[in-house]
C-alpha cells in the first residue's frame, strides 16, 4: 500500500541544512496498523507529511496507493489527498463550523452533492459515536470528542490510508484508550491501512501490528510489535519498551534487591503469547534446588497477543542457578540476569 | 422649545447632511471591506511560509499599503484631486469624497485583515490541504470564515475612523455633517449647529460600535 524507497528530506535553514529524514526505505502493507515511534525531532513528523505530500521529499520515492506523492502536484495531488485521511494532535477543526459541518468539509471539497453529504455525515457520526452532538461547535466538545470529529472528517471520503499525527498525545490516558479502540475498530471494519506516529510506546503496544523506531532521521529498528517487545535490539528501542513494561520504581527495587541479596541472582523473564501460560515457576521449584522469590510482574496486552515481564530472585548454588537459566531459555522465555542497574 | 434652545438649527439641512454622512460612510465602508480583504489576503498569502510565498510581491504590496496608510487624510484628499476628477468628474459633493475615503481606509483595514489571518491556526490550513482543498476553497471556506470575528471587529474600528474622515472631507466640500459644522457652525459662529452635528456624529459612532460588537459576538463560536 505504501512504499518508501531511499527517501531523504533536507531543510535549508540559515545556519545550514538539516536532514530531517535520512535515506529511509519502508514498506507498509495494506490493512495493517503501522506505528512509527521516536522522540521529538527524530523526523517522524516530516516522514508522515511526505505520505500525503504536505512535505515534498528532497530525493527518493514515496508511493502511496499507487501514486508517487513526491512527484505529483496540482489537481492530481489534490485527488490523491482525498484518498488519504489525516488526523492531528491538536485536532485542527474549524471552530466556525459545527460537528456536522466540519465532517462535511472534505465532502464539499470532493464535490459531493448536498443530499449525499448529509447522509454520509450521519453515517460517520454514528461510526465515531457522536450521536446527539451534531450541532455542537468544537469549543463545546471535550478533547476526545474533538478527535472523534477529526477521525470522522478524515474518513469522509472513504480513504485507503489514514495518517495519525500524534493523534492521542494531547489526550488523557482514558480518552487515549477510547480513541485507540476506535482506530482498531475502524481498521477492522473498513480494512483501512493506518500509519501513526507517536512518542508513546503504549500506543504502539495497544494497536500496532508493526513498528519502526526512528532516531535522527533514520529508521533504526523495524518489525512485528511482539518481536520488538520481546527482543529490542537498539538501545533506543529498549528505552521505549521500558516505557510500558517497567515502571520507574522497578530499577530502584532491583538495585535494592541486589544490595539486599548479594548472593543469588535477579532475573528478568520475558514471556510472549503461549509461553505466558506454562507453569514455569512451579517447574523451577520442583526441578531445581533453588529458592524463588517473585519481585515484580506485569502482563501487557499487545494488538497481537499477550506479553509479560516478570522479575524473580533465585538463590542456590552457582551450578544450580545456571541450570535454572538454561531451563528457562529452553521454554522459549527470554531470561536476562540483572547485574548492575545504573 | 427646540427653536429657542437651538436658534440657528435648520432641521432639513441637518437631516440632509446626516444622510450625506451616512451615504459616504456606508459606501466607503463597503468598498473598504472588500478592497481591504483583497489586499490583506494578498499580504498574508505572499508572506513567508504561505501558499503564494513571493518576497517581491509581498514587499510591493506592503510598500503600497504603508504609503497610503501613512499619508495624513487631509493631504491625501488634496493629492487625489486629479484622480477624483478623472473618475467622478467633480471634486465637490459626497460622491467626490469616496475615492479618497476608500484609498485612505482600505490599506489601514488591509493590515488588520493580515493580522486577523495570521491569527488562524496553521494546523487548520494544513488540515484543509491534507483534504485536497484548492487555494480558493482554503480562502473562502477556511481563512475568511475562521477570521470573521476579527474581520468584523476590524471593520467596526475602520468604519468609525471613516466617520471621522467624512467630517474632514466635509471641510473641503464633500458635504455631510462635517461640512455643515464647518460652514454653518464655525464660519458663521453658530455653535448650536456645531453641537447638533457633533451629537449626531456621536450617535452614528455608537450605533456602528453596537452593531459591530453584536455581530462579532454572534459569529464568534470559539
Amino acid at each position: 500500500m505504501i512504499t518508501l524507497s531511499n527517501v531523504t528530506k533536507i531543510y535549508k535553514a540559515k545556519s545550514g541544512t538539516v536532514t530531517a529524514v535520512d535515506n529511509v526505505s519502508l514498506h507498509i502493507r495494506e490493512g495493517e496498523i503501522f506505528g512509527i515511534i521516536g522522540y521529538s525531532g527524530a523526523g517522524k513528523s516530516s516522514l508522515i507529511r511526505m505520505l500525503n505530500g504536505l512535505e515534498k521529499a528532497t530525493s527518493g520515492q514515496v508511493i502511496v496507493a499507487g501514486r508517487d506523492m513526491a512527484n505529483i502536484k496540482g489537481r492530481e495531488l489534490r485527488k490523491a489527498r482525498q484518498e488519504i485521511g489525516m488526523i492531528f494532535q491538536h485536532f485542527n477543526l474549524l471552530w466556525s463550523r459545527t460537528v456536522r459541518e466540519n465532517i462535511a468539509f472534505p465532502l464539499e471539497i470532493a464535490g459531493v452533492p448536498k443530499k449525499e453529504r448529509l447522509k454520509r455525515v450521519d453515517e460517520l457520526i454514528k461510526l465515531v459515536g457522536l450521536e446527539g452532538r451534531e450541532n455542537a461547535y468544537p469549543s463545546q466538545l471535550s478533547g476526545g470528542q474533538k478527535q472523534r470529529v477529526g477521525i470522522a472528517r478524515a474518513l469522509a471520503n472513504n480513504p485507503k490510508v489514514l495518517l495519525c499525527d500524534e493523534a492521542t498525545s494531547a489526550l488523557d490516558p482514558q480518552t487515549t484508550d477510547s480513541i485507540l479502540d476506535l482506530l482498531v475498530d475502524i481498521n477492522k471494519r473498513l480494512g483501512l491501512t493506518i500509519v501513526l506516529i507517536t512518542h508513546e510506546m503504549h500506543v504502539i503496544r495497544k494497536i500496532c501490528d508493526r513498528v519502526a523506531v526512528m532516531e535522527s532521521g533514520k529508521i533504526v529498528e523495524e518489525g512485528e510489535v511482539l518481536r520488538v517487545f520481546r527482543k529490542p535490539e537498539q538501545p533506543i528501542t529498549k528505552r521505549f519498551v521500558q516505557q510500558v513494561t517497567e515502571p520507574e520504581e522497578t530499577k530502584e527495587t532491583i538495585s535494592h534487591l541486589l544490595e539486599k541479596y548479594p548472593q543469588g541472582r535477579v532475573i528478568q523473564l520475558t514471556f510472549v503469547g503461549d509461553a505466558a501460560e506454562q507453569p514455569l515457576m512451579t517447574n523451577i521449584i520442583r526441578k531445581f534446588n533453588v529458592s524463588v522469590n517473585i519481585v515484580q510482574g506485569k502482563i501487557s496486552q499487545t494488538h497481537q497477543g499477550a506479553y509479560g515481564v516478570l522479575f524473580i530472585h533465585i538463590d542456590g548454588t552457582e551450578e544450580e542457578m545456571d541450570k535454572v537459566i538454561d531451563y528457562i531459555r529452553q521454554q522459549q522465555v527470554e531470561a536476562e540476569v540483572m547485574t548492575n542497574v545504573e | 422649545m427646540w427653536s429657542n434652545l437651538l436658534p440657528n438649527v435648520q432641521w432639513e439641512k441637518i437631516w440632509a447632511a446626516t444622510a450625506e454622512t451616512l451615504y459616504m460612510t456606508g459606501i466607503s465602508v463597503l468598498a473598504t471591506f472588500v478592497l481591504g480583504i483583497i489586499l490583506g489576503l494578498l499580504l498574508f498569502l505572499t508572506s513567508k511560509g504561505n501558499i503564494w510565498e513571493n518576497k517581491l510581491a509581498n514587499t510591493m504590496i506592503a510598500a503600497f499599503v504603508n504609503i497610503f496608510r501613512s499619508i495624513p487624510f487631509i493631504i491625501l484628499i488634496i493629492l487625489l484631486i486629479p484622480f477624483t476628477k478623472l473618475i467622478v468628474g467633480t471634486i465637490l459633493g459626497a460622491e467626490a469624497a469616496l475615492p479618497a475615503l476608500i484609498i485612505g481606509a482600505a490599506p489601514f483595514y488591509a493590515r488588520m485583515v493580515e493580522i486577523a489571518l495570521r491569527e488562524i491556526d496553521k494546523g487548520v490550513i494544513e488540515a484543509a490541504k491534507s483534504m485536497g482543498a484548492t487555494t480558493s476553497t482554503i480562502i473562502f471556506k477556511v481563512l475568511l470564515p475562521e477570521s470573521m470575528p476579527a474581520l468584523v471587529s476590524g471593520i467596526t474600528v475602520t468604519a468609525i475612523a471613516l466617520v471621522g474622515y467624512t467630517a474632514m472631507a466635509g471641510v473641503v466640500g464633500a458635504g455631510g455633517l462635517g461640512n455643515l459644522a464647518y460652514l454653518e457652525g464655525f464660519q458663521r459662529n453658530h455653535n448650536d449647529v456645531t453641537f447638533v452635528a457633533t451629537v449626531l456624529i456621536l450617535i452614528i459612532v455608537f450605533v456602528i460600535q453596537f452593531i459591530g460588537d453584536f455581530v462579532t459576538s454572534k459569529i464568534d463560536k470559539r
